[in-house]
């Protein structure tokens, strides 16, 4: 008989380990599902994971893709990462995502085509300011009305979608632009741009935020009372309360903090790898994002990881998409299996497996 | 007359412990047989093996002469052996019936099941009315619903696992009243418990356990419960020193204190007045779900109330939360150990941040000094006698008794001039449990109130200088301890509640 | 914008077809939550439902087998999440999601052949003398099998769960896994059969959106059906009537708005759109702000991990 025992302590083995291991069942059991679909899965998993890093035909063009991509996940999941450690599931990360692009975009567009220094710091502000506003509303509704805020975030990023298409087929629709929808493109007005810093790397703004982001999110959950008080609140509320935290508060600052962070990316996406303001910019990172921070155990440095290794699926699937044919909605259910995997096997950092009977002392 | 249950060498061990070693007694049909022994002797892990929880490692039971080795709780049953445990298996939301259906194998149509509950409560004296809701009910009537639902399956053995611990004096009267007739029908019971005045009133032999063992068999009619102390206990305990100064000004006053239950099913606080002074200790006595609770949640500031509802030293700090409050010198100890007064995940260190970070010093501007935090665990764990393998370890891994040294030393540590207790040495071992009274003791000789919630008449009694019973959410006015008898207690505490009673009370 | 072309009994009618899917789904979470459960995936079961019910369909060539189909595809995903959540104890709020996301890019797979492609059609019932009532009967008789099966599924739970020990058990284990694992009752099995049977209905509400409702395959044909079914559940309080209600109070407002943007209305097509999204949340809200009734029709168990631990 197998059985459960849970351990006094939690193991600091296996929560290092747990990632690790649910990527390797992920690929084994991709490797199967690409089998099914037809494709040699070793073929497959090697061009998903290995040749966007090393092969020598296009290493070159997709290296610096991994940044991009990845700066926006860990950005994103950073800010999750803290609400989920509390217990405050803010699932709307898209819909902030795309209310900070409109936010930013409007910002810096409503001073086109001046050549002012101060245009992209003020995008960048009110690309964070958009994103913090959207989710203040899940954030209210949960202290005045103590209505559930996954599912209120969640209804807004359907919400957020429709404002977007009206934004882009028509407030903020490019008058030049030949009646096609979408807004002027950002990236090519040099005073809006979000620019590679490094050219060839990759590295934008945005990656750069992500840095930081995880530098502050390392400082305030080690460091500080509010990263502790995060902490608690999530492991035992009660506890929480008894020790003074305010569960209100608490739920306003980690809301707005990832609603600011999910702006932040949307903006750096809108003014640089996307260029512009289009109905379908948005590429479902606020929900990837949602991956990231549990393959990175909701630890900073375990989210930067996990972003880089997230955006590697990202890139290596368009790869086996143009390489092999694969679908891309392979790698979307590649992408659910890894978060499945990880969630099974995170039970054994906090309880051990038994075979037979309890022993005697 | 052949024994009804016979128990031969039953052991049963857990990883680091031997929670039954060669166990024997028997039981004869119609005894009320007593199982004595303190927190940890092992009379919970006994009985389970008896209800079919638990495997026995070793040994033999007999039933009616037979062997009897139930794989489960339901074969238990089925030959006849019913337990009310000491923690309800109830729930809230539902009414009397259906749980009493739940607790049943095969249970007639609720409509005909509502009929036998009101007979067979009616003739034991413990009337019950099977459309109301549980959670609305007492903790006495709570009980009264487990007794009906082992009742209504004729049981030729009870088992009831220290069942007067949400009582009234009163009420324990009526149970023992019920329990008396049962006897007398015919039906074994096979009472735990570690209160000796009144096993020495029901019981007709008792069993005592101590460590895993049993110490001796007797009848506790003929001992003196000095006796059967020394012999749970294995050792004279002295009773805790009392430094006998006089008291000084007013530190904290309640006045017209009025808060409501967070919880659903909870008791609200109805105009709550009391005051204690520097270097006094007050009891508060109650049972389960009078407001004990609630009334914590209010000191501590987890409920906040009226500005001048709670005082402390002169000033009004109802309106202010638990942060404030332990400023101010006012610290708290609520009754759940695991997940109130300590996050079961975080290791010691991290729990003595949780109360001590403002009194100790630990932070600075926000920032958590680790180092100090570290020293003040050292320093709860050292002068508290806290068995730990060290600060790092989680507050789940340790035992119960030794992670509320914790939390209490934790309070304690911060040297507050008000402190409230819940509850502190509920499930403790008898040495802890005397170490947290003289700590208490102590912190009052130093200066402060303290003020002690608790259920246990007895530790009330003994280090209390004044005394008063919340009931319902009311509290009776405060009397000096000295001269209380347990009556007058059980008046205070509400007496039967207003239960009514088939039977007379004599 | 041209109101006269808007008929109110057609209103009324495909008001109870739009409402179909979110009811099944809904009902299904109902008895997932009242065991003590909290599975968000409602989503990603739903859709992967739509297409094992149209490809079911479409090999088949029966809609009925469809929806059979669709109860076995959703039930053995949530399968995945009964044992996610009920032996590896996982969290369930991730675990429900991880199944939406998994759900969503798996049916994207499995639908990549049936683009496109028409399925068997599921005709309307006529029953004599109802359907041929003048107003009635063009509202409510002239519907498809699976409107009236979704409504005699409602009763069917609602009796379940007040009057047979079943339901008592169920709903006992919702209020207390501790007490009921005391009891003897066996948690985890119970648990999963709930969380089959909400997959299995969910399988159902996707299935007939794709093979009646639209009815075709396309990429997130759901387009968040399944949240809108966890918000019904809230606002039905976990009662079958009132999740009916609900059910069909959404479908209503679907309805509406796409026969006004149909009609010409001078609003911006996607403030209509969004409309219906903006509408639960507000039910959301009046519902939670009611908080002493909302807290004690909530399962007291919902959404925590059960361990035995003896």
């Amino acid at each position: 008989m197998i059985r459960l025992e849970k351990r006094p302590t939690p193991s600091r083995f296996w929560t290092m380990a747990t990632p690790v291991v649910a990527v390797l069942l992920t690929m084994v059991a991709g490797g199967i599902l690409f089998a099914v679909l037809g494709k040699n899965p070793f073929e497959a998993i090697r061009t998903i994971f290995w040749d966007p890093l090393f092969n020598p035909d296009f290493a070159a063009y997709s290296r610096p893709q991994l940044l991009v991509k990845a700066g926006p996940l860990i950005l994103i999941a950073i800010g999750l990462s803290l609400g989920f450690r509390a217990g405050i599931w803010n699932i709307g990360a898209e819909g902030q995502y795309i209310m900070g692009a409109i936010a930013g975009a409007a910002a810096g567009l409503a001073f086109y085509p001046a050549d002012h220094w101060w245009i992209f710091p003020l995008m960048v502000i009110a690309g964070a300011l958009g994103g913090w506003a959207w989710a203040m509303i899940p954030a209210i509704l949960k202290t005045r009305f103590n209505t559930n805020e996954i599912l209120v975030s969640l209804l807004l990023v359907y919400v957020a979608e429709q404002v977007l298409a009206s934004m882009a087929l028509g407030a903020m629709r490019d008058p030049e632009g030949g009646g096609f929808p979408g807004s002027r493109n950002l990236s090519q007005w040099p005073a809006a741009a979000n620019h590679e810093l490094v050219a060839g790397s990759g590295m934008h703004w945005g990656v750069v935020a992500a840095v930081v982001a995880v530098i502050f999110s390392y400082i305030l959950l080690q460091k500080h009372m509010l990263g502790f008080q995060i902490r608690l609140t999530g492991q035992a509320p009660k506890a929480a309360r008894f020790a003074g935290v305010n569960p209100n508060r608490l739920v306003v600052v980690c809301l707005g903090l990832s609603g600011a962070l999910a702006g932040l990316a949307g903006l750096f996406e809108v003014a640089g790898p996307a260029g512009k303001l289009s109905i379908d910019f948005n590429t479902g990172y606020g929900f990837t994002a949602i991956i990231v921070a549990f393959l990175g155990r909701l630890h900073p440095v375990g989210i930067l990881l996990a972003g880089l290794l997230m955006a590697l699926t990202y890139i290596g699937g368009e790869l086996a998409q143009f390489m092999l044919g694969l679908p891309s909605a392979a790698i979307q259910a590649f992408q659910g299996m890894l978060l499945f995997f990880l969630l099974a096997i995170d039970i054994l950092a906090n309880y051990r497996i038994r075979i037979g009977k309890a022993k005697v002392a | 007359m052949t024994d009804l249950l016979r128990l031969a060498g039953l052991t049963k061990a857990y990883p680091g412990v031997i929670a039954n070693s060669d166990v024997s007694f028997a039981i004869a049909p119609g005894e009320i047989h007593a199982l004595l022994g303190e927190n940890g002797a092992g009379k919970s892990t006994l009985v389970k093996m008896i209800y079919g929880l638990v495997r026995p490692d070793d040994g033999q039971m007999l039933l009616h002469g037979a062997p009897y080795a139930p794989p489960e709780p339901r074969a238990a049953r089925a030959a006849g052996v019913a337990m009310v445990f000491q923690h309800f298996s109830l729930f809230d939301a539902l009414n009397v019936a259906e749980n009493v259906a739940l607790g049943m194998e095969n249970p007639p149509k609720l409509g005909e099941l509502a009929g036998r509950i009101r007979k067979v409560s009616e003739a034991y004296g413990l009337p019950l009315d099977p459309a109301r809701l549980v959670g609305d009910l007492s903790a006495g009537e709570r009980q009264r619903v487990e007794i009906i639902r082992c009742l209504l399956q004729d049981p030729r053995l009870l088992i009831m696992d220290e069942p007067t611990s949400v009582l009234t004096p009163q009420e324990v009267a009526i149970l023992f009243q019920t329990l008396r007739k049962l006897a007398a029908d015919g039906t074994a019971i096979l009472y735990i418990s570690h209160k000796l005045e009144e096993i020495r009133a029901l019981c007709d032999s008792a069993t005592i356990l101590r460590r895993g063992k049993v110490v001796a068999t007797c009848t506790p009619r003929e001992r003196s419960a000095r006796a059967l102390a020394e012999l749970m206990v294995g050792a004279v305990l002295t009773p805790p020193v009392r430094g006998g100064a006089a008291p000084g000004p007013v530190a904290l006053q309640v006045r017209g204190l009025n808060a409501r239950s967070p919880n659903p099913f909870g008791t609200a606080l109805k105009d709550i007045s009391f005051s204690v002074r520097h270097g006094e200790i007050v009891g508060i006595a109650g049972v389960a779900g009078n407001g004990q609770d609630e009334l914590l949640l209010a000191l501590s500031g987890e409920i906040r109330a009226e500005r001048e509802a709670v005082q402390v030293d002169g000033a009004g700090i109802g309106h202010l939360g638990p942060d404030e409050r332990r400023r101010l010198g006012l610290v708290t100890a609520p009754e759940e150990r695991l997940g109130h007064a300590a996050a079961p995940d975080m290791s010691l260190t991290e729990n003595a941040l949780l109360t001590g970070a403002i009194r100790k010093g630990l932070t600075r501007r926000g920032f958590i000094d680790w180092g100090a935090t570290r020293a003040f665990a050292g320093q709860i764990v050292e002068g508290f006698d806290v068995r730990t393998p060290g600060i790092g370890v989680a507050a789940r891994a340790l035992s119960g008794g030794n992670l509320q040294k914790f939390v209490i030393g934790r309070e304690v540590l911060q040297e507050p001039s008000v402190l409230v207790v819940n509850q502190p040495t509920w499930g403790v071992d008898a040495a802890a449990a005397a170490a947290i009274r003289q700590a208490l003791i102590d912190r009052a000789a130093a200066g402060a109130a303290v003020v002690v919630i608790s259920q246990d008449l007895d530790e009330l009694l003994e280090i209390t200088d004044c005394f008063a019973a919340l009931n319902g959410g009311r509290l009776s006015a405060l009397r000096p301890t000295e001269g209380l008898t347990v009556d007058e207690i059980g008046l205070m505490m509400g007496g039967a509640h207003g239960m009514e009673v088939a039977h007379e009370v004599a | 914008m041209d109101l006269s072309a808007i008929n109110p009994l057609v209103l009324l009618a495909s008001l109870m077809v739009a409402a179909t899917p979110i009811l099944l789904a809904a009902l299904g979470e109902v008895v997932v939550e009242k065991a003590g459960v909290l599975n968000l995936g409602v989503e990603g079961m739903m859709i992967t439902g739509a297409i094992c019910g149209f490809a079911t369909a479409v090999m088949t060539g029966s809609p009925a087998l469809g929806f059979v189909g669709a109860a076995l595809g959703g039930a053995a995903l949530s399968l995945v999440f009964a044992f996610l959540t009920q032996v590896l104890l996982s969290n369930q709020v991730a675990t429900g999601l991880a199944l939406t996301l998994f759900g969503l890019g798996f049916s994207s797979l499995l639908g990549q052949n049936y683009v496109g492609v028409v399925p068997p059609r599921t005709t309307a019932l006529h029953i004599p003398v109802l359907s041929d009532l003048p107003i009635v009967g063009r509202v409510l008789f002239q519907h498809d099998i699976w409107v009236y099966l979704s409504i005699l599924l409602v009763a069917a739970v609602w009796a379940a769960l007040k009057y047979s020990r079943a339901g008592l058990v169920l709903r006992a284990v919702g209020e207390n896994h501790d007490a009921a694992h005391a009891l003897g009752y066996k948690v985890v099995r119970i648990r999963v059969a709930a969380i089959m049977f909400g997959g299995a209905c969910a399988g159902m509400g996707g299935a007939y959106l794709s093979l009646v409702r639209v009815p075709s395959w396309t990429d997130g044909i759901t387009a968040g059906a399944g949240w809108i079914a966890l918000a019904i559940v809230v606002f039905g309080a976990w009662k079958p009537w009132r999740v009916m209600l609900g059910a069909y109070l959404f479908g209503g407002i679907t309805v509406l708005q796409l026969n006004l943007q149909a009609a010409g209305a001078r609003v911006p097509v996607e403030y209509l759109s969004m409309s219906p999204y903006l509408i639960t949340i507000l039910v959301l809200v009046i519902m939670s702000s009611n908080r002493s009734k909302a807290a004690l029709n909530a399962p007291a168990s919902l959404g925590r991990s059960f361990h035995a631990s003896i």
